[in-house]
């Protein structure tokens, strides 16, 4: 038995203690959200937060995690209010949309430890996650964008 | 079901609750197929029945409206652009749509490729005026009830904002939509001119954003039935090879594990969890027989297509009055009495499709049904397929499309179907199988390789005399139609479209087999084809002594759309006036019945290659939103620009060397260049965009690259080039 906060309240899994955090969210609480990409961090489509830094779930054995505070996308807002997710939505980031979840979780990560972001800072902090759709140069905008919404600028 | 629903909030399914009945009245138009059973048990109950005014459309007594999408949304915006065609005509506000993915069936057809297929970039040219007649005809139907019930003339109504009025009176299109569906279908109604649309040509944000910015938007792998088992599977590691024996002992006695099932396509490992199938599948004990490609290697496969390529070939010049202009002549005849000559071979690499979402398929096999969910481009084989292997019949089949994490021609393919509905059938339990990314890369269906051989020759005044192209490839066609002789084949298309005007032209196709299957790859014939042509085009300007827009100009003098993608591109790409240390190179298709071209600027330091900017002009006809289009074109570079670089699948003993992103390289943010993309407005009906933009990117760089260095790269991937 494992116990970690997840996205803000108390759970425990009993499931086999190197199922990675990506197969627990997904199979065993029905998070589905985080999703499966490569299996091995290089693709970062299965980004969550641990203990608030931006992490690749997928191989992140569930015994490392007991007393961790774990974020999912689903965990971000309640009605798709964080600042991210506004831009994203106001950008239409997304294509298939598949990645993105991951894109949103490492963006967020961004902006909490560094909320005015330079390009030079974005290639480095999102270029773990691929996007095979090519939503690259809208997920640059929309990050500078979520800045200015954080900064409370709301018109474009 | 529970769970999808609530995942899902604006996708619903309507797959289990329509029932299709065939008729044989399919033609391009409106067809009232649809039948809804007598009982309807939907998953969401409390929910009228809704009323259907024609296959696409369903409209509740409470107002709300349904679009069933008939295409894949795989990222290329289908589940927006399509419902916009539909409310365009409707007179409905696109953001009340709900979007359901249609069930397999004849309506759905792609009139464009002859059965229920998402490709070829034709979604919206194919649905351009089906769905608007469709929108037109409901609102005919929608307004002949209204005036009914107020016993007016239908000619003193009119349909706006969801509703029909008529002197002061309103009623709702939910409040007229049962009356309305048993009104007459129209069969001549007057769509729009361009000057009145109120959506299409606008930006109007995507239906399915919102679900993908929270999570909640499901994909094939994020499906999730009651009793769902989970399944992975070992396919041979040697592609073609077969199982010779197992021992499955020590992985059957882990944890969780269900069954070991040998399969056609491989054994499966059926668990509780994904997690418990993937550790037992390392368990098992396999013995494979590899079969025929023990020994095949990329060096093989070159020297094979070499070798074929002495051949003559066939002559694969379409036959029809379109390509008459490049009937004429004799390029052999020709070249003998050309001025200046090249002879140039291009050679193309396998490469993988590498979708994000890794192939995956859910089965629920019951005694006399079968629902299958997947991300699919091609429903019908999909329902064969799942049919054979569950032993029952198509029409009990019911296909659940889901969103795609990406298609790009891989989802044409059914091969991780079967496996699926065999395991559970075998269990009696829905299982979902997901294959790892490991799986997806070595057990692709892969772009085939190509070597593509011009030769051209200009005149004395160096203008275009000949240009001919022999191309060698595996064929793509033939595994889908093994008895057709037609020298046609995917892999040649492009190049049969030629788009320059030249009086001697000839095109031979040999096709050499390699010893594994090749697949559909984004853009399929355009990329290798548009490589050597626009490379060739380049030699040719260079051996013409001429800039590369000014020889291409010249061969497209009098054709004016053309011209004006490329006068647009010189001016937006600032031709001929890089940034210091920078180069350019050009690229020009025509192809989707779409026009398009692009600028790479590019530097080389010490041997590094810098991709700075690629400009690109698009003449696509009517845009139905803009702003996809402009997602589209730059996704096409991105996709491209992988490719260019780095891609490359290469085989060792039959198997595939490269497995997962760290040795099959994609491009990523850090990485992508500038992209600045133009649209030209236009109100011709719609061409395709999806595909456009991939094959530009390689020739394009490569051009600019013989710019910088004066060396031609006539092979990909680039980074198997010294640019020192």
């Amino acid at each position: 038995m494992v116990t970690f906060t997840l996205n803000g309240k108390t759970q425990s899994i009993e499931a086999d203690d190197d199922t990675p955090l990506l197969w627990v969210l997904r199979d065993h609480l029905g998070l589905t959200g985080t999703k499966y990409g490569c299996g091995a961090a290089l693709c970062g489509a299965c980004t969550v937060h641990i203990d608030g830094q931006a992490a690749r779930s997928c191989v992140l054995p569930l015994k490392a995690l007991e007393g961790k505070r774990v974020t999912t996308i689903e965990g971000v807002s309640q009605d798709r209010d964080h600042v991210v997710q506004r831009a994203w939505i106001e950008l239409d980031v997304p294509q298939c949309g598949y990645c993105q979840s991951g894109q949103i979780m490492s963006a967020v990560a961004l902006l909490n430890s560094n909320p005015a972001p330079t390009d030079a800072e974005i290639d480095y902090a999102l270029s773990g996650n691929i996007c095979r759709c090519g939503t690259y140069s809208r997920i640059r905008k929309a990050i500078h964008r979520a800045a200015e919404l954080l900064r409370g600028k709301e018109s474009p | 079901m529970s769970d999808r629903l609530r995942n899902s909030p604006r996708v619903v399914d309507f797959g289990r609750r329509v029932f299709l009945r065939r008729t044989a009245c399919m033609g391009g138009g409106l067809v009232l197929a649809l039948a809804l059973p007598a009982s309807i048990s939907g998953p969401r109950g409390a929910r009228a029945t809704p009323s259907e005014l024609n296959a696409w459309l369903r409209v509740s007594a409470d107002d709300s409206i349904t679009i069933l999408v008939d295409r894949a949304e795989m990222g290329q915006g289908v589940y927006s652009a399509l419902p916009v065609l539909l409310a365009e005509e409707l007179e409905v506000d696109p953001t009340r749509i709900k979007v359901a993915a249609a069930p397999v069936g004849e309506p759905y057809v792609n009139a464009l490729n002859g059965g229920q297929i998402t490709g070829t970039s034709n979604s919206v040219p194919e649905a351009w005026e089906k769905l608007r007649k469709a929108g037109a005809q409901a609102r005919s139907m929608l307004i002949a009830a209204a005036a009914q019930k107020w016993h007016v003339a239908p000619a003193d109504c009119r349909a706006t904002s969801g509703q029909v009025v008529c002197k002061g009176r309103a009623a709702r299109y939910g409040e007229l939509a049962a009356t309305a569906a048993k009104m007459p279908v129209p069969k001549d109604v007057v769509l729009k001119d361009a000057a009145h649309f109120r959506l299409i040509g606008r930006n109007l944000p995507r239906l399915d954003t919102p679900a993908k910015v929270d999570g909640s938007a499901e994909f094939g792998l994020d499906v999730r039935l009651p009793g769902m088992l989970y399944a992975v599977i070992a396919m041979c590691p040697t592609i073609g090879g077969r199982l010779k024996s197992i021992d499955s002992s020590t992985a059957l006695a882990m944890p969780g594990v269900r069954r070991v099932l040998p399969t056609a396509s491989g054994v499966v490992v059926v668990a509780d969890h994904f997690w418990q199938a993937h550790k037992a599948r390392d368990e098992l004990r396999i013995d494979w027989d590899p079969g025929a490609n023990a020994s095949l290697d990329t060096a093989a496969i070159c020297a094979l297509l070499e070798k074929a390529a002495a051949n003559p070939g066939v002559s694969a010049l379409r036959s029809d009055a379109v390509a008459a202009a490049l009937k004429g002549g004799n390029a052999a005849e020709a070249l003998k009495k050309a001025a200046k000559t090249i002879q140039a071979v291009y050679e193309l690499p396998l490469l993988a499709h590498a979708t994000m979402e890794p192939m995956n398929c859910t089965a629920d096999v019951q005694a006399n049904q079968c629902d299958v969910y997947v991300g699919t481009q091609v429903q019908q084989l999909t329902q064969t397929a799942a049919a054979a292997a569950a032993g029952l019949k198509p029409e009990q089949v019911n296909v659940h499309t889901t969103l795609l994490g990406g298609g790009f021609g891989r989802r044409l393919e059914i091969d991780f179907v079967p496996a699926a509905v065999e395991a559970s059938k075998a269990v009696g339990a829905p299982v979902k199988l997901i294959w790892t990314r490991e799986d997806d890369v070595t057990h692709d269906l892969f772009r085939p390789p190509a070597r593509e051989e011009v030769r051209a020759g200009l005149d004395e005044q160096g203008r275009l005399l000949a240009w001919s192209l022999h191309i060698t490839s595996p064929s793509i066609t033939a595994r889908f139609d093994p008895t057709n002789k037609d020298p046609f084949d995917s892999v040649i298309e492009y190049a049969q479209n030629f788009p320059y005007a030249v009086l001697n032209f000839d095109l031979r196709y040999t096709r050499q087999e390699i010893g594994i299957g090749v697949g559909y790859w984004r853009s399929v014939s355009h990329t290798p084809n548009c490589f050597a042509i626009e490379s060739s085009i380049d030699e040719l300007a260079a051996a013409a002594s001429k800039s590369p827009l000014d020889f291409r100009l010249e061969l497209l003098a009098g054709k004016a759309h053309h011209t004006q993608v490329l006068q647009l591109l010189a001016e937006r790409s600032n031709w001929g006036h890089p940034a210091r240390g920078h180069y350019q190179g050009l690229a020009f298709m025509e192809a989707y019945s779409s026009r398009i071209a692009q600028v790479a600027e590019v530097s080389i330091e010490r041997g590094q290659l810098k991709v700075h900017r690629i400009t690109c002009v698009i003449d696509c006809g009517q845009t139905v939103n803009p702003r996809i289009v402009e997602s589209q074109v730059e996704s096409g570079i991105i996709y491209g620009l992988s490719a260019a670089l780095w891609g490359n699948v290469t085989l060792r003993n039959g198997r595939p060397q490269q497995s997962n992103f760290n040795d099959y390289r994609v491009l990523r943010l850090n990485e992508a260049p500038e992209m600045h993309v133009h649209i030209i407005p236009s109100a011709a009906a719609p061409g395709g965009v999806g595909e456009a933009a991939v094959p530009l990117v390689a020739p394009a760089i490569c051009n600019a690259i013989f710019a910088a260095t004066g060396k031609r790269l006539r092979s990909l991937p680039i980074v198997a080039h010294s640019l020192v």
